[in-house]
């Protein structure tokens, strides 16, 4: 087993402190029921983790030698780990890996990784021979894993020395308190996002999410360098986190706190996405393990395998997950399908803990989207969150606001979200996705950010100390319907655990929306590791995340309860 | 200004039935406040030059050029980065004759379920009508198409799906125009319906001009009704489009089944 890298262990920095007070009312839970619907959602990642430990995806493979050393791309905008990768797998080598040839290669020609890919995507130099050739002597082998070894903790190390950086400037700024107000920019060009964030920053924004152009996620490659076009959102490539890091970094500086940047591991990339956002000190991701399966047709296969080395990743790098519920009622009803979130933050808690992301990097992601012409909607939304804040203790929920049922009343819409914001501050939530008064007519101009800000440091400054101030009756409204929406979720559970979650996946138990283990985007990217897979950075991010105590001395997940 | 008196106002003499306000002179239209023909409108944006007097100096300016009388400032904020934001009131002067307005609508009435069912199959008995739906180009956003198709339907309204008049196929989000009439085909649609939510730069609108324009190169454009609905879309720009109807925010399921059904009927096409 190698030693450890260089950094010394750190803890992952406490989350984002709290205002005196600051918590949730508390709520009468069945605890066996609670106990029960985690101890599925544990199986039921846990059959999902054994699957997916035996196979790899190109994607995997493309964030391989992104840690190895491999960037940039060909003078025709192709990625070059897309070319190495392509280059192997079109001649059916994806199940061995493509370090061994790529390593090997490396090593007979003299070459660092960067030159050799260049050289393979020019057609100057084919790697199949090598991946055919016979067995290495002894001596190659003992060379070949140096240097994997040596590339693999070169590869990592740029991810841990980001976290230190993070670690170290929380530490001297500080950041905001919790509920964080989380706003995003999407005006498609990086240039004019950098304004409206700096912008957003003054107006008292936490967290700043830049919102990918629309169809990114089915794109089977990463976009390179600094974009100025973009549908709904801006390309997420290196140089685009890059520049944004560097202008939140000197406001935050100016400001005196720690400003975060959020992007998206998501879709067909999600291993690569976390891997960049790594190197370039990104703060949050979205990433879920089901999102893309449910509702970009990707093959759940792939996304399967590729969230788990996206979430590995994504442990090392102390960044927080922020997982994608609120989407699943936009499609199924919110009171009748409330539980299908819960059941889906509880999988996605358990896929997320065996990956080695500990409590504090849980962004679990819940909304609930309910009509607030329902009678009673408050109620509802209330007795949600808290259910949800008492599931998962200590970690930073995102909670999201209503989308659905907003008008073009922007006045209105307002209002939703002011309501949406007192609901967050009360149950305790830790992320606060700041709704816009103009959501579902366009991306926010300059003006929706600074109200919404605004609306939530009122409703935030004013309602701090709610949530230890107020009790949920006993036998009332609230705490009914927070174990009948627990009760329905763990009936889910069940039949998902009878089943095994792709299955139930293929059933449509989800969402209302059924998926194929065959159907889907990116199957082809699949493959079986074949027996002399070889992944030179598997071992050792597996044993830093044990060292630094994402997982148990046994490679087991950390679990609290 | 026109001062509204008690008769005008309804509060003396008997109540008379009008098309507008009470008082009104629906020639010329002003917008209005709290008094006739007053012209207060709201105004609100931001601007590039840093906060202070002579922001909202230029706010005030800028609104005078758009030929609006008194502008005042309620509301200034320092955005930082040198933006400021501001809220003006102000008075327009313009009116709009009312009565020589004409705007193009989806013709048909708003029929209820069962009538929709029995319009059909009075004319068609079992055979139905095959309703092809999907958001295009990059758009990624199916929860207007859902709303429409979907069993479940909209508002306590049931989609498309719960008609046995029609033949339902969602293809969901990101379908590019050309699979989406390879698809048309191969279902023997009769009818197309274009989801479109985002508009940034406009996209929404090149997206639908393009399917029209490949659907005639196709000489196929005649065969099939094309329906596109977003939230920033009307029947107007449907129209101008090349599309036979468009539909807003808060269409419901039953408004565009009614429409369906009463234009297949109305063409005396058959399915």
């Amino acid at each position: 087993m190698a030693s450890s890298l260089s950094v010394p262990p750190t803890l992952v920095s406490d989350f984002a402190p709290t205002v005196p007070g600051f918590s949730c009312p508390a709520l009468n839970l069945d605890a066996a029921s609670v106990a029960r619907a985690r101890t599925l959602a544990r199986n039921a990642a846990e059959e999902v983790q054994q699957f997916t430990a035996s196979r790899t995806t190109v994607s995997v493979e493309r964030t391989i030698l992104r840690l190895l050393g491999v960037s940039g791309a060909t003078a025709d905008g192709q990625p070059l780990v897309n070319a190495v990768v392509d280059h192997l797998h079109s001649a059916g080598l994806l199940a061995s890996g493509v370090a061994r040839p790529f390593l090997t290669a490396a090593l007979q020609h003299g070459m660092s990784p960067q030159v050799l890919a260049e050289q393979v995507a020019a057609e100057r130099i084919d790697l199949r021979p090598v991946s055919e050739g016979a067995a290495p002597s002894p001596s190659d082998q003992k060379a070949l894993l140096a240097l994997g070894d040596q590339l693999g903790r070169a590869g990592l190390g740029r991810i841990l020395a980001q976290r230190q950086t993070r670690d170290s400037q929380l530490q001297q700024l500080g950041c905001g308190t919790q509920p964080l107000r989380y706003v995003i920019v999407a005006s498609g060009n990086i240039y004019e996002d950098v304004v409206q964030a700096r912008v957003a920053a003054r107006q008292g924004a936490d967290v700043i999410a830049v919102i990918r152009s629309t169809g990114q996620s089915l794109l089977d490659f990463v976009p390179e360098g600094e974009t100025t076009e973009g549908y709904g959102g801006t390309y997420a490539t290196q140089a685009n986190f890059r520049l944004m890091r560097k202008a939140l970094d000197d406001v935050g500086a100016e400001l005196g706190r720690y400003i975060r940047l959020c992007n998206y591991a998501s879709g067909l990339c999600m291993p690569e996405i976390a891997c960049l956002g790594g190197f370039e000190r990104l703060d949050m991701m979205l990433n879920d393990a089901l999102y893309g399966i449910l509702f970009r047709d990707i093959n759940m296969q792939r996304t399967l395998c590729d969230q788990r080395l996206s979430r590995r990743l994504s442990a090392l790098a102390g960044l927080v997950i922020n997982t994608g519920e609120d989407n699943y009622l936009t499609t199924a009803d919110a009171v009748e399908a409330a539980h299908t979130v819960v059941a889906s933050t509880l999988i996605n808690e358990a896929l997320a803990r065996s990956s080695g992301l500990v409590t504090n990097q849980l962004g679990l992601g819940h909304a609930m989207e309910i009509n607030p012409d329902f009678p009673g909607a408050l109620t509802l939304e209330i007795a949600q969150a808290a259910l949800l804040r008492h599931l998962f203790p200590g970690a930073p929920l995102k909670y999201m606001p209503p989308t659905k049922h907003m008008t073009g009343n922007v006045l209105r819409g307002h209002v939703q979200d002011t309501l949406f914001n007192l609901v967050g501050v009360l149950t305790g939530q830790g992320i606060q996705l700041l709704g816009m008064m103009t959501e579902a007519m366009h991306t926010p101009h300059i003006h929706d950010r600074y109200l919404a800000l605004e609306s939530a440091q009122m409703v935030f400054g004013g309602g701090a100390a709610l949530g230890s101030q107020l009790q949920i009756s006993a036998g009332g409204a609230i705490e009914a319907r927070a174990n009948e929406t627990l009760a329905q979720a763990l009936a889910l559970l069940e039949d998902i655990s009878a089943a095994g979650l792709r299955n139930a996946l293929s059933r449509g138990l989800f969402a209302d929306i059924a998926r194929s283990p065959s159907g889907g985007r990116g199957l082809n990217g699949v493959a079986e590791r074949a027996a002399d897979y070889w992944d030179p950075c598997e071992e050792l991010l597996q044993s830093e995340l044990v060292r630094l105590g994402h997982l148990n001395a046994d490679g087991g997940a950390q679990w609290p309860y | 200004m026109a001062v509204l008196t008690p008769e005008a106002a309804g509060l003396a003499g008997p109540a008379v039935a009008l098309s507008g306000a009470r008082g009104v002179d629906l020639t010329q239209v002003r917008a209005y406040g709290d008094t006739l023909d007053d012209g207060q409108v709201m105004l609100t944006f931001s601007l590039p030059v840093p906060f202070g007097d002579e922001a909202k100096e230029a706010g005030r300016q800028l609104v005078r050029q758009m030929g609006l009388h008194e502008p005042q400032v309620y509301h200034a904020h320092d955005l930082g980065e040198g933006f400021t934001y501001l809220i003006l009131y102000a008075k327009s002067p313009f009116s709009v004759d009312f009565t020589k307005i004409s705007v193009p609508k989806v013709t048909s009435t708003k029929l209820d379920h069962t009538a929709i069912e029995r319009l059909w199959s009075g004319h068609y008995g079992n055979a139905r009508l095959r309703v092809l739906g999907a958001c295009t180009g990059d758009d990624a956003h199916t929860v207007g198409i859902d709303a429409i198709l979907n069993y479940k339907g909209y508002h306590g309204d049931k989609g498309l799906e719960s008609y046995k008049c029609f033949e339902i196929k969602n293809l969901g989000a990101q379908v590019p125009n050309e699979v989406l009439l390879q698809e048309a085909r191969a279902f023997g649609a009769h009818a197309i319906l274009v989801s479109q939510v985002v508009t940034q730069k406009d996209c929404h609108r090149s997206n639908l001009a393009a399917l029209i324009d490949l659907a005639e190169a196709e000489e196929i454009r005649d065969q099939m009704l094309f329906l596109c609905g977003g939230p920033r879309l009307s029947h107007p720009i449907a129209l101008e489009l090349g599309f036979d109807a468009g539909f807003g925010p808060g269409t419901t399921p039953g408004a565009v089944a009614s429409y369906l059904v009463q234009r297949w009927v109305e063409l005396g096409r058959q399915p």
